[in-house]
This record gives C-alpha cells, structure tokens and sequence, in this order.
C-alpha cells in the first residue's frame, strides 16, 4: 500500500530529540537562501528538509519540521504539507539503505517483480519493511527515470541499472559485506547506449 | 481511423554523426568544460550574446524547434510570449523534472554533455530578457544534480555565466534546484509552485506564465532538451536544424527505448525517423522477434498505445504520431511484446497517476483511484463488458475537466487499451467466468 | 464607465457586464446559477470542485467558470448536454467517496452536496470498489470532524489563512490520500474558527455543541445581534421550544460580513446555566427565594426613602435603557451611569464611537492600535484590520506589547508613544492613517484635555479631514454607545463611576452590572435586575430576575453608531419580567409619570425623543470635532485590557461549558502563533 511508503505518509512524529542546525548546515542555508529573490525564503523549504533528512539520519521528524519553520519563518502546517507531499521526504526512520525498486511499466516489463522478490529476500524485509538489523528499508517506487537501463532500482543517492537476480543479490549482499558497489549499469553499460 | 500511410520510396538512413547534438550523450567523453569545448559548446557565444534578443527568438521560431517535454509547442514562439522590457525580473526555468515512465533522455544530457544545458540556459534566458534561470531537477537524480553543479561551477569559474556573461555585458545567474519526489511538478505550473516552496500543486490558467509565472514574474519553462539544442542551433543555423527531418517536425530527437527490446536504449535520431527502425537498428529489435510485437506507447506513459499494425509504418515525429491518434510526447518508447499482459501494463499506469495525482482537484484526486481498481479487476478478468463500458466512461469522465493535464495523460493510455484491445479483455472475461 | 462593460452572451442571451468579472459572476447576472463547492466569494479561487463547468463556445474543452475572466464576444454556455455531462461526472465523482451517512449527518437538510446531488446525481451508485475512511481530526473543542466526508475543496483551509489570519490549517498529503487537518491536530486557534463549519459545503466540519441536537427544519429561526461584543454581528438564532440550539450569522457586509465570533456562535449553553429564575431577597446575609409581590413591596418602600442610583450592565437594550432613564428622572439627574469602567468622552458622539465605518477599516494604510487588543475585544474589527494588514498597511501597538495575528510595529507603552519619530514619519506619508484608541487607555484617562490633545494629534495627522474622520474609540461593550446616545451617564467625562462616590447615594439598582459589588456600595441597599447569579446578584439584598436578550425584543447601537434590533427568540426563563414592565409597574405604586403600557409604546416613545435611533442600520450622522485644543498634550497613564480572556469576558460566557473547554484547550495549550511569530 502506497499509504505505507515512509515517503508518503501524512503522520509524522517527534524523535524526542531537539533538533538544531549543525554548523555546516548553517553555513549551507545561507548560500541555500541567497539563491532565492528576497522575500521568498519559503523556496528553500525543499532544500532545507533535504538538508534536515541528511542530518537527522535520513527522516523528518516533527522537530526537523519546526526547526525549519523558525528558520523560513514558515507557518509549521506549511512545512507539514510538503513533507507529506514529496515522496522523497521520509516521515519515519528508515534502514541505512533505503531500497527503491521501480515498480513502473518499463521496469516491470523487464522483470522488475523477480528483482523485488530476489530484494525482499534477500534483505529478509517485505515491502515498506526495515530489516530487523536495520540495515535495509524496502520500497517499491513509481518510474525513477532510467528506463532504458531497466529493471533498475535506488539505494540512498544510487542508481542500480541493467538487472538481474544474480547482480542484485551481489549489490545487497556487498552493502551487507561492507565491500564498494559499482554503480550504475550491472551489465557494464557505460550510460543507456545500445551495448 | 484514419492511417497515415508512409511516405512512398522514402529511404531512411541513420543521423549522420556530425549532426547530432549531444556528442557525448553516452558518456564516453569527458563530460565536463575540457571535453565540452572540444565538442564546441562556448565556442562563440559572446557572438550569438551579441544579437538582438528578438532576432535570437525568430532564428528559434525559423528552426522549427518544438518542444521536447511532451507538447511540442514552438519553443521560438513560446519565447515570444515573453513581455518585453518590462522593468520587472523575468526568469527562465528549465524544467528537469523528468518523471513521465519511459523517459530517461534528461538525464544523459545532464550528466554526461551538461555544459550545453548550461549554455543553452544562458541564450534562451538572455532571448527572453531573463536575468536568472532555476533548473528544477527531479531529486531521484542525485548523481545527475552533482554533475549539473559541477558543470555550473565550471561556467561560472570561467566567466561563461555570472556577471558579463562571456563578456556580453548580460549578468546572469542559474542554480539548481532539486524535487522531492513528485511527477506532477513536470507540470509547468506545478513546478513553480514547488519552486516557491509549496505543494506542486498546478496552478489555474489563466493567468499564465508568461505573464505571471514565478514570484508572480514573467516566465518561460522549457524542458532540458528543449534548452540544451539551441545553442547548435544557433551556431549551425537553423536551417541545418530544419534540413533533418520534416516540415513542423524538425531537427533531431533522443528516443529513449524500453521494455521488450533486446537491447534498450537511448538515442538521438533525426525527428521522424520510423518507428519501426527505431526499435529494429537500434535496439536490435523486440524481444521474441518483430511479429511477437503486441504494441508500443511511443511517446512516455501518457501517449496512448498503437498496435503492431500501426507500428509497421508510423513515423516518429509530432505530426505523423498524432495523425495515429497517439503523440510523440517525450519520446520515450516503450515496447510490449506479446509475453507481457498489456493490460498490466496499462494497469501499472493507472497505479502511477493514482500515485501522482496531487490530490487538488476532484475528478483526477477520485477518478485516478478508481479507474486504477478497475483496472486492478481488468489485469485479473474480472471485468463485464458493461463495467469496460464504465471504465471507458470514467476515463472520458476525467478527460479535459481537470485543472491540469494529469487527468488527460492517466485517461489515455487506458482508452488506448480499451480502444485497441477490448474483444481481448472480453474474452479474458469469459474465460475467468467459464472457469470459475 | 462604459469603458469597464464587455458584451457577452450566456445561452444565448446578450448581457453587458463588468469585464473584472468572471465567467460565474457573469453567469448569475444572467440569472443562470451555477453549482459550486470550492467557490466563495469571500476566499481566494480555488477552483478545484471543478463542478462550475460551463461551456465557452470555441473553446475545446469545459472551463471552471469561477476561475475564467471575461472577454469581449464570449458565449457561454451553461444548459448543453455537455455542461451536463460534465458536472454529472464530477458529481458522481464526490459522491464516490463519500459516505452515505446523510441520515445520521448534521449538515443534512442544509448539505451543498445533497441538494446539487438532486441535481447533478446518479440515482444509484456505479463504484463497485471500496470507499476511502479517512481519520477524523481534533481541531479542538467547537469544530467536530468527519473527515471521510470531506470533498477536499480547501475552503477551510483558505479561511483559516486568509480569513482568520491563522495558517494552521493544511492539506497533507496527495492524491486520495490527501487530507485536511491542523497541524498535528491542534486546536484552532483563531476567535472566529466556527466559521469553518458554515464554509464547509459538506457535514466534515460541523458544530461540536450542536452535534445530534436537532435538524435544521425543526428550528425556529430568529433575527438577533451579537451582544457579547460591541460590532454588532448579525446572528440567527436557532432554537426549538424554549431552547436555543444553535447561532450562526447573518450576512451584512457593512459589519460582520459572513461571520461572527466563537464566542456568540458557542456560549448559549451559557444562557442557561446559574440562571436567576425567581425573586429572591437577602434574609440573615441569605439570599432566599422570594416572589414578584413582596420583593416589589420591599422595594417600593425602600424606593420611597433612599436616594437612588441606576447602574447600566453591558448587555442592556434601548428600551430598557430609557425606561430606567425615565424612572430615574423622579428622582433628579446624574443618577445613572453606564460607564462603570470610568470610560473617559467628550460629550460628542464621535468621542466615543468607531468614527470609520467598519467596512471601511481595510482600506487604511496605516493603524495605530492604541491601548486596544482587537483579537480578543472585537474579533470581526481584528479581522478588518487583517484585511487591511493584508493589503500593506502597517500596524503600529501602543500599550501593551500584545500577541496578535499579525506583524505589529510596537511603540511603547504609554500614550505619549504617539509622538513616536518613527510613527510620525509613516503618518506623514500615509494616506489613509487610522486610529483606534481602546478602553485599556480610554477607562484611564483622568484628564480631559487628554481626550481633546487625541482629537488635535488626530487632526494634525489628517486622520481627521473633513471628508472623513479615521478617529476610533473602541469599547468592547454592546450597550455602550447606544446608553450614551441616550443619556444614561453622569456629568463627569473622566472617572465618571469613581466619582459617584461623592453623590452619597443609598440605594443601588444595578441593570446587570456587577460593579454593584464594589466597595464604594458598601453601605447601600443593593437591587440586582439580572439573569445570572453573578457577583452582583450575589452581594444584593433584592434580586429581580430578568430576560436575556434572546428573551425579549430590543435594540442596540453597535461600536460605529448603527441601530439595530435584537428579537425576541423564545419566552423568559422562570418568571423573569422584562426590566420596563417592572419599572412601570413600581411607578404605578409610586405615582410617578410612566406612561407606557406595552413594549410597542415604549419604543415608540423612545424614537420619539431620539429619533436618529429609529432608522434601523444606518450609521448615525455626526459633524466630526476637530482641533480643540491648541497644545497637544498625553498624561501618563498605564494600560488595563478590559478583556484578559476573550471566552470568559462576561457572565454569560463564564456560565458556558464550551467556553470553558476553550479556555482550557485552546488558551491552556500553547499558542502555535505564540511559537511560530
């Protein structure tokens, strides 16, 4: 169910932590806000809760939510209705990896179901699951725009292209290993050229 | 319906090396500014900076240039809706947005030849008077966000952009700004309302951007393809540009192929090229061979489906995919061969509107959802004749009352199906009844 | 003029109209109605029902007529199988989702959604699937919430950020997951959130007092005026038998517009409650049930030899007004007195009047709020204002350094922070500066030239020229102004209720005021006419028990000198007499001049005396004071607020339960505008 995906929940909720700028945020805000005209800090509310996600181990938790509305000075409902409506802002804790499986017709049509169930099982995690180690968060996604590179799927900021089952197990069993993925095409395509 | 038939004694070859645009679409080549020199970009911009604003807009109209994003509205007259010397900030924003399933063409552009999005951002946005640009790139596309930086560091470092632009005496600031998951801010409107911080919610026209678009300031929004030709053209003519392909249909195109092809790609190719060549030479045909072919959506998810027969001859340009009764869209072709249930895949669709539609206005918040369920019970037989009729109902219910074009794109590809495939899915029907 | 006129044909029918309008407003001139939902003129355009599709020939496909602009030569087409058509399917559309739970719902039989249903609906469902639940949301104590039937057409939402200037209200979400909420479920936080429930077109937002109280056919509806602040909001009251069930507004755009406060709209529970139903007289330092005839009695005797006072409470009418005027003449003058807040004026009416009419608030480009805390003394002027704050005018604060809804440029303290340098140069360059001097200043002033020195600084200013006078003095009382008009206050401008004390009077007769408590009544007889066992009842030797204003006719001058009347709704609690025919009935026994025998009299004899009062609704017309005092000069004085808690303000609200819930959910909880400002 999409209501389940962490990225496109309408609920948030407090980590009981407070939740402040680290320095170097501080310093990225300000070159964040001076891209927009003044007046028109709200802009750089998208940003804000990229940054905010990054520091707060990849979630938005209701105090990320105020701390950004002080700093845009920002009604909070506001800031509430884009987190909500992005899926890409997380509105509960996630694994370390946040696996994104393309579910859309490109992918599919290339056997993106083989690779979700190679993924699930691999990870020991259903859909919208985090595995108990909480290594692995697992999420089917709309089209992430790789089609010619399908079945494809996203680990944090990763692209995976050009699967199968056998390269994806190698990729989840790798992050399990700690060892380097390569990124990209698994099938040694350099972009989307005919090869 | 009405077929357009192929032109009779046509021979097509493949685009000519030298004139595609993007000589480093696949990555072979140094993306960043060394290897774009090399490959022309900035070589003489502060010429082209030179000419009059209006006349840059007309040499873009005379090339015959639509645009890449899905509508293929003239890019030169989009950029003569500009007001002129308004007093006011205009912008240009490039929309990176790319989301519609079946479409991957941005992306390489961004990564791998960035510098001539970068300078194409520069000559557009001096056409229009716009002294800043905003890329908005989707921000799944992280890695391609870091190249785009990159490459606009490069610029600015060089002087290319920023004060002076290549020494024009046009100031001129671009930046980046990154989405969050949602397809609907490829909508123009939508884009900017992200931009400013909200929902990605359309806005309603009128008005529209060009005279109130971003911060309420006059405003073009082209798409990356759109952006990142200009420069060639403008440096070949736009007469070499209208000497590829046809009247109203001109200049080169990247195709992005998927699904059952046996080698998925993505291309540039002259605009019109058939489509059946497309998928022969350069995707090594379809998987299980020409004749498993079951149908192609030839223009990203939103185009509605042609059947094999159509296929045979149907030329891939604005005007020859319309007269099909589908659109080139964004070029984004996405092949189903005759393994694949195309009812899933059109299922699969209906669940991608649902899943985008942002829940403003009521026929596309309601009729997404339940056009998806229906189609849900579609994929398994489920489905009477009547309640297809009602599917087709609902669809044409949806059709052109929306704010924006969401609820057209999740109606079409699924009257594509019904209208191409429905004694199909009746016998499907018949069959589940007779086995239960 | 011609030059704003467009040619436009609706169903073929030629028209001229405004071009500024749009295609709905076109359509409606034309007598064509158009169903909407999202809709209304009081918000910004949505546009997302998309249920006002109407047919523009030559144009592709069906347009929102609510969002289209006029041009030269369109026809529009509003009766085409097409229109038809598409509003059916966007009916069927809403209808999906949303429950059918219209028996059970309290929005049916006054339900958008049901009644276009009758039109645009299918009679059975097609939707085979599943309907949406959607979790219901606090959003605290008066609004109830059924989410699922929400239709998403952000009319709450859009008043809560443009109305009531609190954005708390959102969205969340997308698709068919979208959802409406406050955020994180937290009260609303505005004076006017029941607003809501009227702007809703379905039953998601409804009243939460109200919920399975009655249905709308069951009630009695009768005309009032909100009397528990000095606007004047136009009300309907709703009531079945002897009770009062519910309050909404009536629209008047010179006042009120679309909507009143939480206050008037909740408190009626309140009417109820402690409620004086009986005589009583005060036995052994007891109050014990009496009867009409024998506290009459004692009081006619006491009347006989004591030397009376008349205090006026803030909820008495004209009528009864000038009754206790007119008795009070037997025994002298300066004898009754309405500002028991020593409420400082002048004698014109414009010292103590909103001067500017209050649909004219929003036009200023500068206020100064001074002493004054509009969002909890008179919310639909704290509105008026937004409005104008909205439209760039800057705020200025003197007094208290107040928590408001919008940004305020604070000054100071004191009245002599109006000499601010920075105030003076925006007054300078203003073109429409407004003042609005409020009772926690006006209730202070022990010097008249105070008063006078306002009225120069005002004309120095150009607040007051001769086309207008932007001059305001804000009480928060309904009574106030009309009391005044007709006299009931003593001689003295300043301090006039500490002054009383001079006069050695012996007999006490408070008209619902509890200033009747105070020490400087001491040694008086007390009579309390009321209708809540208040403190003033409480410290009275008599107490007569009295209607309240839903009991009784009457009539009323709101803040900027508008007449308007109050009717009765249903007959008195207990035996409570209506405060004339008691005085009548005691100047029978004491053989004074009481001529009128009926209400009708009365009145009649009132408009006679004060025949500006009659004209229903028309702000009264004044010659505006000007410089009157050649040297401009403030006394120090420091700021009390006559409202510290704008649920709790008076005898009425304090008896309510739901304004108790208020209090403590609302007002208890930290305010989201306190953190987020």
């Amino acid at each position: 169910m999409s209501s389940n995906h962490p990225g496109l929940s309408n609920n948030f909720s407090r980590s009981g932590e407070k939740f402040s700028w680290s320095k170097d945020n501080l310093r990225s805000i300000k070159t964040i806000i001076s891209k927009y005209p003044k007046g028109r800090e709200q802009s750089a509310v998208m940003p804000l809760l990229y940054l905010a996600q990054e520091q707060n181990n990849n979630w938005i938790s209701i105090e990320c939510i105020e701390t950004i509305a002080e700093t845009l000075n920002m009604p909070k409902i506001r800031v509430t209705e884009v987190a909500s409506f992005y899926s890409m802002y997380n509105t509960r804790p996630v694994g370390e990896n946040l696996v994104q499986i393309c579910r859309t017709s490109p992918c599919w049509l290339r056997g993106s179901n083989k690779i979700t169930k190679t993924i699930c099982k691999e990870t020991k995690c259903e859909i919208n699951d985090t595995s108990d180690d909480n290594k692995f968060t697992v999420v089917e996604v709309e089209c992430l725009g790789a089609c010619s590179n399908g079945p494809m799927i996203q680990i944090n900021n990763d692209f995976f292209e050009d699967l199968d089952e056998e390269s994806t197990k190698k990729i989840i069993d790798n992050i399990k290993e700690g060892k380097p993925n390569v990124i990209g095409s698994q099938k040694g395509r350099r972009s989307s050229e005919n090869a | 319906m009405l077929l357009v038939l192929k032109k009779a004694g046509e021979v097509q070859k493949m685009l000519n090396e030298k004139d595609k645009v993007f000589q480093n679409l696949h990555g072979f080549q140094e993306p960043f500014i060394e290897g774009a020199l090399k490959r022309g970009s900035w070589s003489n911009t502060k010429e082209i900076l030179s000419k009059d604003q209006n006349d840059i807009i007309e040499l873009v109209k005379s090339s015959q240039l639509r645009g890449r994003g899905g509508a293929g509205f003239s890019t030169g007259l989009k950029w003569s809706f500009m007001p002129k010397n308004t007093g006011k900030q205009h912008y240009l924003v490039v929309n990176a947005d790319e989301s519609e399933p079946g479409t991957c063409k941005d992306r390489e552009i961004i990564r791998n030849d960035p510098h001539t999005l970068v300078e194409g951002c520069l000559i557009a946005s001096y056409a229009i008077q716009a002294t800043k640009c905003y890329i908005y790139i989707r921000g799944e596309y992280h890695h391609e966000y870091v190249q785009l930086e990159k490459a606009i560091e490069e610029a600015y470092e060089r002087g290319f952009i920023g004060k002076n632009a290549c020494g024009s005496g046009f100031d001129f600031d671009l930046y980046v700004h990154r989405g969050a998951g949602a397809y609907i801010c490829g909508e123009e409107t939508a884009l900017l309302e992200s931009l400013e911080g909200k929902k990605g919610q359309p806005r309603l026209k009128p008005p529209f951007p060009a005279g109130v678009g971003l911060y309420g300031m006059p405003t073009t929004i082209n798409n990356v393809e759109s952006i990142a030709v200009v420069p060639t053209i403008l440096r070949r003519g736009p007469d070499w540009f209208k000497s590829i392909g046809a009247e109203n249909n001109t200049g080169t195109k990247i195709f992005c192929i998927s699904g059952n092809v046996n080698k998925p790609c993505t291309i540039e190719e002259e605009m019109g090229i058939p489509l059946k060549e497309l998928v022969e030479k350069h995707c090594d045909g379809v998987e299980g061979g020409w004749d498993n072919l079951k149908a192609i959506v030839p223009g990203g998810s939103s185009t509605p489906m042609l059947p094999k027969n159509i296929c045979e001859s149907v030329l891939m340009n604005f005007d020859d995919l319309k007269a099909n009764g589908s659109g080139l869209g964004t070029a984004g072709v996405i092949v189903v061969n005759k393994y694949n249930d195309i009812s899933e895949v059109i299922e699969r669709f209906a669940h991608f509107y649902k899943h985008e539609s942002c829940g403003q206005c009521t026929p596309c918040r309601e009729g997404t959802g339940w056009m998806h369920r229906m189609m849900q019970r579609l994929v398994r037989g489920e489905i009477s004749p009547e309640q297809i009729e009602l599917l087709e109902n609902v669809t044409k219910q949806v059709e052109g009352h929306t704010i924006c074009a969401l609820g057209d794109a999740a109606a079409w590809p699924i009257q594509g199906l019904i209208k191409n495939f429905k004694s199909e899915l009746i016998s499907k029907y018949n069959k589940k009844l007779k086995a239960s | 003029m011609s030059d704003d006129l467009i040619n436009i044909k609706v169903n073929q029918k030629e028209i001229q109209v405004d071009k500024n309008l749009t295609v709905m407003q076109a359509c409606e001139i034309a007598g064509e109605e158009i169903p909407r939902f999202c809709y209304h003129d009081k918000l910004s355009i949505a546009g997302n029902c998309r249920m006002c599709l109407v047919e523009i020939e030559k144009a592709p496909k069906l347009v929102s007529s609510c969002t289209m602009p006029l041009m030269e030569g369109m026809s529009i087409i509003t009766n085409s199988e097409k229109v038809n058509a598409g509003r059916k399917g966007v009916m069927e559309f809403l209808l999906i989702n949303h429950p059918l739970d219209c028996p059970i719902c309290d929005q049916g039989g006054e339900c958008d959604l049901q009644d276009q249903a009758m039109y645009y609906g299918f009679d059975k469902s097609r939707y085979k699937e599943n309907k949406r639940a959607v979790d219901n949301k606090n959003m605290g104590p008066l609004v109830n919430t059924i989410m699922t039937r929400c239709i998403h057409c952000t009319r709450c939402v859009r008043f809560a950020t443009e109305v009531a200037g609190v954005p708390e209200l959102g969205m969340l979400g997308r698709g068919e997951n979208a959802e409406i909420t406050t955020y994180l479920e937290q009260s609303i936080t505005s004076e006017l959130s029941g607003n809501v429930i009227d702007l809703c077109p379905v039953g998601a937002l409804t009243s939460k007092p109200y919920q399975f109280k009655a249905r709308p056919w069951e009630l009695k509806r009768t005309d009032s005026i909100d009397i528990f602040d000095s606007v004047g909001s136009n009300i309907r009251v709703d009531s079945r038998a002897e009770e009062i069930l519910r309050v909404t507004p009536r629209t008047n755009e010179y006042i009120n517009e679309e909507w009143i406060s939480d206050k008037v709209r909740f408190n009626y529970d309140g009417y109820y409650q402690q409620r004086i139903d009986t005589p009583y007289i005060k036995e052994n330092q007891k109050l014990t049930i009496s009867n009409w005839e024998e506290s009459l009695k004692v009081l006619k005797d006491k009347l006989k030899t004591l030397k009376p006072l008349a205090l006026i409470g803030e909820h008495v009418d004209l009528e009864t007004g000038y009754a206790i005027k007119k008795f009070m003449s037997n025994y002298g003058k300066d004898n009754v007195e309405c500002r028991t807040d020593n409420h400082a004026i002048l004698e014109s009416l414009d010292s103590y009047r909103f001067n500017t009419p209050l649909n004219d608030i929003e036009n200023s480009d500068l206020i100064i709020l001074v002493g004054t805390n509009p969002k909890i003394e008179t919310p639909i002027i704290n509105h008026k204002i937004f409005k104008a704050y909205n439209n760039d005018a800057k705020i200025f604060n003197i007094g208290e350094n107040i928590s408001l809804n919008y940004k305020t440029e604070y000054l100071g303290e004191s009245l002599s922070n109006l000499n601010n340098e920075n105030l003076i140069k925006a007054l300078k360059k203003s073109i429409n500066p407004l003042i609005i001097i409020g009772s926690a200043f006006l209730n202070k002033i022990k010097n008249i030239k105070t008063i006078k020195s306002i009225f120069s600084y005002a004309d120095k200013y150009k607040v007051i020229t001769k086309e207008k006078n932007n001059l305001n003095f804000l009480n928060p009382y309904a009574s106030r102004v009309g009391q005044l008009i007709i006299g009931n206050t003593t001689s003295n401008l300043c301090e006039p209720f500490s002054n009383l004390k001079k006069d050695n009077f012996e007999l006490v007769l408070s008209f619902g005021s509890e200033h009747i408590a105070n020490e400087q009544f001491n040694n008086c007889f007390k009579v309390y006419f009321g209708h809540h066992g208040d403190d003033g009842a409480m410290v009275s030797d008599i107490v007569l028990p009295t209607p309240l204003y839903t009991e009784k006719n009457g009539t009323f001058v709101n803040i900027e000198g508008r007449p308007q009347e109050a009717k009765k709704c249903h007959n008195p609690i207990g035996s409570a007499k209506e405060e004339w025919s008691i005085l009548k009935k005691l100047s029978d026994e004491l053989s004074f001049d009481f001529i009128p025998n009926t209400f009708d009299q009365l009145r009649s004899e009132l408009f006679d005396k004060h025949p500006i009062l009659s004209d229903y609704h028309e702000i009264i017309a004044v010659e505006n004071s000007t410089s009157i005092t050649p040297d401009i000069e403030f006394e120090d004085c420091k700021a009390e607020y006559p409202v510290s808690n704008f649920y709790m303000s008076d005898v009425i609200s304090k008896n309510s339960v739901t304004m108790a819930k208020c209090v403590e959910e609302i007002i208890s909880t930290p305010s989201l505008l306190e953190k987020s400002a």
